[in-house]
C-alpha cells in the first residue's frame, strides 16, 4: 500500500486523553509520540495504569464512553483518525487496523460458529460473496494453524483452547490485510509454550504481509523476543523510547531500570535450607474427575492428580509448576481439602489427615492455610478488612476483640497500615489486596502457606515486592511454602524445591537450581526453552558483559 | 443423536413425575371433606341415606382407598380419566373440549409477552440511562406490581364499557351467520383482552430481564472484538448481544410456559373464556372428582411437554449446553 517506507505506517502525536472528571488524575495519556513503521514491531511496555493500553484504543476509536481525546493527532498513513468520524472510522477498523485482546477465553461470541465469525469481517466491509467469504475464513484458520480448518470452521468457540482462540482472533485481525496491528497483551493469559507458538506466529505473519506491529505488554521477556523498538510508559506519560536492544541491556531512565530489576531473574536461591523436619508428607495422592454420566451415556473421566508424592520441610518453599489444566491447582486444593482426593496419605506432623471427618480436619485446617490468585474475588466486597483477617481466628474461637486485635499487628506485618481494619476491599489496589490475603492466611498461625498463582495478576514492580514479603514472613515466621505457579522465572527465584506437573502427574522434581540448570525430563526442557526472552536475553546479557 | 437420546430419558423422567404427581393429588382430593355423592344427593334433595350409599356404590366410592387409586393409575395409562356424572360425560371429552380455548389464550398471551417484552427490553437498553429508558422500565415496573385481576377489570372498563373497541367477555359472539375468515377475527377480537391481561406480567419480567442482560453482555469481551473487526453498531446489538442476551429469557420464558394450562383460572374467570381454568374451578365446586383429578393430570403432563420443549428450545439457541448438560 504505501511505497513510500519514508511515511511510518503509525504517527502518534502528543497524544492526550481526559479521564472524567474526579477521576485520579486529568489525563489517562499525555504528551504521548510514537511512531510505527512498516513491518516494524514497536512494544510499548508499562504496568496497569500506565496508559498503555488506552492509547492503543484511542487509535482504533475505542475509547471507553467518559473518555475522550483532548489533544493530539493519530497519522494512519497520513490521516487523522482521531478527526474521522465514527462512520469512516468503522470503516478503518478491521480494515486498515485489526486488533487482537488480551483474554482469548471470552473474545469470541460463545454462539456463533468460528467460520461465520471470521467471515463477518468481509460482510462488515462488505467485501466478497458469501462463499467466497465462507472460503477465505477457510484459508485464515490454516494460515494460523488451527488444526483440522475443515471442522474447525464449524466449531463453536467453546471447542477450542484459549491458544487457538487466539489463533482465530488473530485470523480476524488480520482477514483484510491490515496495514497495523495492535496487540494489546495478546499473550499474557496463555501458557508459556502456547504464548511462545502465538508470538512465533505474530512474527511469522508480520514477515509475511509486512504489518506494522503495536504490540501492548507489560512483560520484557516479550519485548525481548518480539520488539524492534520499545516505549515504556508511567502514569500515562512516555518516559523511554528507543531500540528494544538499547533499552533491554542499558536502560537510561530509572523507571525502566526498576522494572527491568524487578523481572523475577530465574536465577536460583543461592544456599538449600538447612535440613528441618518434615512437616508434610504426601504419599500417592489422586484426584479422578468424573463428568457427565447419567442414565444413557457414558461417563468422562480426567485424571487430575495421578500418584502424586513429595516431603515439606519446615522453612522450605517447594514450587509446584505446569500449564493450565496440568493439575497444580487440584492438588493445591486437594492438600487443603477444599476437593476431596480419591485416594493417598497426606501426612501432617506425622499425623495422617485422610479418611478424617469435617470435624477432626477442622482442627488441623488452620495449620495449613491458602492465599489464592485472584486478588479481587478472594475477599468478600462488602466485609471490612479487619473482619475478613479475624473470622478464621473468630471461628476458632478467639475472642472478637483479640481477633480484630490481632488483625491490625498482621496488617502492619505484611506493609499495610493498621487503620486498614476498618475499610473494604475495594479501597486497595490488587497489590494490597494480596497482602491482606497473606494477613488473613496468616492470622492462623499456620505452619504452611499455599500460594496458588499469588502473584501471577500482579504488575512485575508489585510482583517483586509481594515475593519479597512471602520470602521474609517465611524467615521470620519458620513457614513452609507450597508456591503454585505456572511462571518458571517466578519459580526459580523463589523456590527451593520444584515439582513439574503435567497431566496430573510429576515428571520431575529437585532443588530448584538442577531442576531448572539441568533439566531432565523432556517436557521441562521444552518449558524453559518456551520462557520469553530467554534467548535474547542471554545475547544481550553476553553483549553486555 | 445425542439429542434423541437426552429427549428420551427426559420422556421417561417425565412419566414418572406424571404419576407421581397423580397419586399424590389423588389421596389430597380424598382428603378433602364432603365427597360428590353427599354434594349429589343434597342438590337433588335427598336426605335419604340409602339414595347416598346407592350413589357411592355406582362410583365406586365404596371401595378401599388404595383400589380406587389403583383403578384411577390404570386408566391414566389408558387415557382414560374416569367418568365425570356431574356432566354425565368422560372426562377426557370434557378436557379436550375446553384445551383448545385455554391452549389459544395462554399460547397468545406468551407470545405477546415475549415479542413485546424482548423488544421493548432491547429498545430500553439501547437507550440506557436516557427518557424511554426510563419511561419503559416505569411501565414495566407498573405492571410487574398490579394484580392480575385488577389489571383484567380495568382493562374491561376501559376499551369494552368505555371506549367500546373490544368485546369484554366470552370467546366469540352467540349466533349469526358468518364465514370462516369472520369468524377468525371475531376470536380474535375477544382474544385481545384477556390475552394481553394473562401476558403483562410477565411482559414486564421480560422487558427488565432483557435490558439488564443486554447491558451486561454489552460490557462483555467479545463485544469489543466486534468492534475492532469494524461491524457496524446495528449488527453487533441485534445479531450479537441480543442473541446472547436473550439466554436467561429463554429459562423464564419456560417457567411461563409451563403455566400454559393451569395458569389462566382468573383471567378465564374475569373474561368468562370457556377454557381448562373455568373447568377446573367448576369441577371444584361441584366436588367433581373425577373431574378435577383429570384436570391435574392435564396440567401436569403440559408442565413436563413445555419443560422439556423448553431445554430443547435451550440447546438450540446455546451451543454450549449440548456437552455439558
Amino acid at each position: 500500500m504505501s511505497d513510500t517506507p519514508d511515511i511510518p505506517v503509525l504517527a502518534v502525536e502528543k497524544l492526550a486523553i481526559a479521564l472524567p472528571a474526579g477521576a485520579d488524575r486529568l489525563y489517562a495519556v499525555e504528551h504521548v509520540s510514537f511512531e510505527i513503521r512498516r513491518g516494524e514491531t514497536l512494544a510499548i511496555v508499562g504496568e496497569s495504569g500506565s496508559g498503555k493500553s488506552m492509547s492503543a484504543n484511542a487509535v482504533m476509536g475505542l475509547l471507553p464512553p467518559a473518555t475522550r481525546v483532548a489533544e493530539g493527532a493519530a497519522l494512519l498513513e497520513g490521516t487523522d483518525l482521531l478527526k474521522l468520524d465514527a462512520e469512516a472510522m468503522r470503516g478503518i477498523r478491521g480494515r486498515r487496523i485489526g486488533m487482537i485482546f488480551q483474554e482469548p477465553m471470552t473474545a469470541l461470541d460463545p454462539l456463533m460458529r468460528i467460520g461465520a465469525q471470521i467471515a463477518e469481517v468481509f460482510e462488515a466491509h462488505g467485501l466478497l460473496t458469501p462463499p467466497e467469504r465462507r472460503a477465505r475464513a477457510l484459508a485464515l484458520l490454516e494460515e494460523v494453524g488451527i488444526p483440522e480448518p475443515e471442522r474447525a470452521i464449524h466449531a463453536y468457540p467453546f471447542q477450542l483452547s484459549g491458544g487457538q482462540r487466539q489463533r482465530v482472533v488473530i485470523a480476524m485481525a488480520l482477514a483484510l490485510d491490515p496495514v497495523l496491528l495492535i496487540a494489546d497483551e495478546p499473550t499474557t493469559a496463555l501458557d508459556v509454550t502456547t504464548q511462545a507458538q502465538i508470538l512465533k506466529l505474530i512474527r511469522d505473519l508480520q514477515h509475511k504481509h509486512g504489518t506494522a506491529v503495536m504490540f501492548i505488554t507489560h512483560d520484557f521477556g516479550v519485548v525481548a523476543d518480539i520488539a524492534d523498538r520499545v516505549v515504556v510508559m508511567r502514569q500515562g506519560r512516555v518516559v523511554e523510547t528507543g531500540p528494544a536492544a538499547q533499552v533491554l541491556s542499558a536502560p537510561s531512565h530509572e523507571y525502566t531500570q526498576a522494572l527491568i530489576a524487578a523481572i523475577p531473574t530465574g536465577r536460583g536461591a543461592a544456599a538449600p535450607p538447612p535440613a528441618k523436619e518434615v512437616v508434610l508428607a504426601v504419599r500417592d495422592l489422586t484426584k479422578t474427575y468424573r463428568s457427565g454420566g447419567g442414565l444413557f451415556r457414558p461417563a468422562r473421566v480426567v485424571p487430575a492428580v495421578k500418584g502424586v508424592s513429595f516431603e515439606l520441610k519446615r522453612g522450605e518453599t517447594l514450587g509446584v509448576v505446569g500449564e493450565s489444566g496440568s493439575g497444580k491447582s487440584t492438588l493445591g486444593r486437594c492438600l487443603v481439602r477444599l476437593i476431596e482426593p480419591d485416594s493417598g496419605s497426606i501426612r501432617l506432623d506425622g499425623h495422617e489427615t485422610m479418611g478424617q471427618s469435617a470435624g477432626e480436619m477442622r482442627l488441623w485446617r488452620r495449620r495449613m492455610q491458602m492465599v489464592f490468585q485472584d486478588p479481587y474475588g478472594s475477599l468478600n466486597p462488602r466485609t471490612r478488612i479487619g473482619r475478613i483477617i479475624a473470622e478464621g481466628p473468630i471461628a476458632a474461637g478467639v475472642p472478637v476483640k483479640d481477633a480484630l486485635r490481632k488483625a491490625g499487628e498482621l496488617l502492619a506485618m505484611v506493609g499495610l497500615d493498621a487503620s486498614a481494619v476498618d475499610r473494604f476491599p475495594h479501597e486497595f489496589s490488587g497489590g494490597q489486596r494480596q497482602r491482606i490475603g497473606i494477613a488473613r492466611a496468616l492470622a492462623l498461625d499456620p505452619e504452611i502457606i499455599i500460594a496458588d498463582e499469588a502473584v501471577s495478576a500482579l504488575d512485575v514492580s508489585i510482583q517483586a515486592q509481594v515475593l519479597a514479603l512471602l520470602a521474609d514472613l517465611k524467615a521470620r515466621l519458620d513457614l513452609a511454602l507450597i508456591f503454585i505457579t505456572h511462571d518458571l522465572r517466578v519459580a526459580a527465584t523463589i523456590c527451593d524445591t520444584v515439582a513439574v506437573m503435567r497431566k496430573g502427574e510429576v515428571v520431575e522434581m529437585g532443588p530448584a537450581a538442577d531442576v531448572f540448570g539441568n533439566p531432565q525430563h523432556d517436557y521441562t526442557r521444552r518449558l524453559i526453552a518456551a520462557i520469553p526472552g530467554r534467548a535474547e536475553g542471554d545475547a544481550f546479557a553476553q553483549a553486555a558483559g | 443423536m445425542q439429542t434423541f437420546r437426552f429427549l428420551l430419558s427426559r420422556l421417561a423422567k417425565g412419566i414418572l413425575v406424571v404419576l407421581a404427581i397423580v397419586v399424590f393429588d389423588f389421596v389430597l382430593i380424598h382428603l378433602a371433606p364432603g365427597d360428590p355423592a353427599a354434594v349429589m344427593a343434597g342438590e337433588s334433595g335427598a336426605t335419604d341415606e340409602a339414595f347416598v350409599q346407592q350413589l357411592r356404590t355406582k362410583f365406586g366410592l365404596d371401595q378401599p382407598i388404595l383400589t380406587q387409586l389403583g383403578l384411577y393409575l390404570w386408566g391414566v395409562v389408558r387415557l382414560d380419566l374416569g367418568f365425570s356424572y356431574r356432566q354425565q360425560m368422560p372426562v377426557i371429552d370434557l378436557v379436550m373440549d375446553r384445551l383448545p380455548a385455554t391452549l389459544l389464550l395462554t399460547g397468545a398471551a406468551f407470545l405477546f409477552s415475549l415479542t413485546v417484552g424482548v423488544a421493548a427490553g432491547a429498545w430500553a437498553a439501547a437507550h440506557k440511562g436516557k427518557p424511554l429508558d426510563r419511561l419503559i422500565t416505569t411501565i414495566a415496573l407498573v405492571f410487574y406490581a398490579t394484580p392480575l385481576f385488577w389489571m383484567a377489570l380495568m382493562a374491561v372498563l376501559v376499551f369494552s364499557v368505555w371506549l367500546g373497541w373490544l368485546p369484554a367477555f366470552g370467546l366469540r359472539e352467540v349466533g349469526g351467520e358468518a364465514n370462516f375468515w369472520e369468524r377468525v377475527l371475531d376470536v380474535a377480537r375477544h382474544l385481545v383482552l384477556p390475552a394481553v391481561t394473562l401476558g403483562l406480567f410477565f411482559t414486564a419480567v421480560y422487558v427488565r430481564m432483557t435490558r439488564a442482560s443486554m447491558i451486561e453482555v454489552g460490557r462483555q469481551d467479545f463485544v469489543k472484538t466486534l468492534r475492532a473487526k469494524g461491524l457496524s453498531e446495528r449488527v453487533i446489538q441485534r445479531r450479537h448481544v441480543l442473541r446472547n442476551a436473550v439466554l436467561p429469557v429463554v429459562t423464564l420464558a419456560g417457567v411461563q410456559a409451563g403455566q400454559m394450562v393451569g395458569g389462566a383460572v382468573m383471567t378465564e374467570t374475569v373474561f368468562a373464556w370457556p377454557g381448562i381454568g373455568r373447568l377446573m374451578y367448576e369441577a371444584l365446586l361441584q366436588r367433581d372428582y373425577n373431574l378435577l383429578l383429570g384436570v391435574f393430570v392435564v396440567c401436569a403432563a403440559m408442565v413436563v411437554v413445555f419443560n422439556i420443549l423448553t431445554d430443547l428450545v435451550y440447546r438450540l439457541v446455546d451451543p454450549r449446553i449440548e456437552v455439558s448438560s
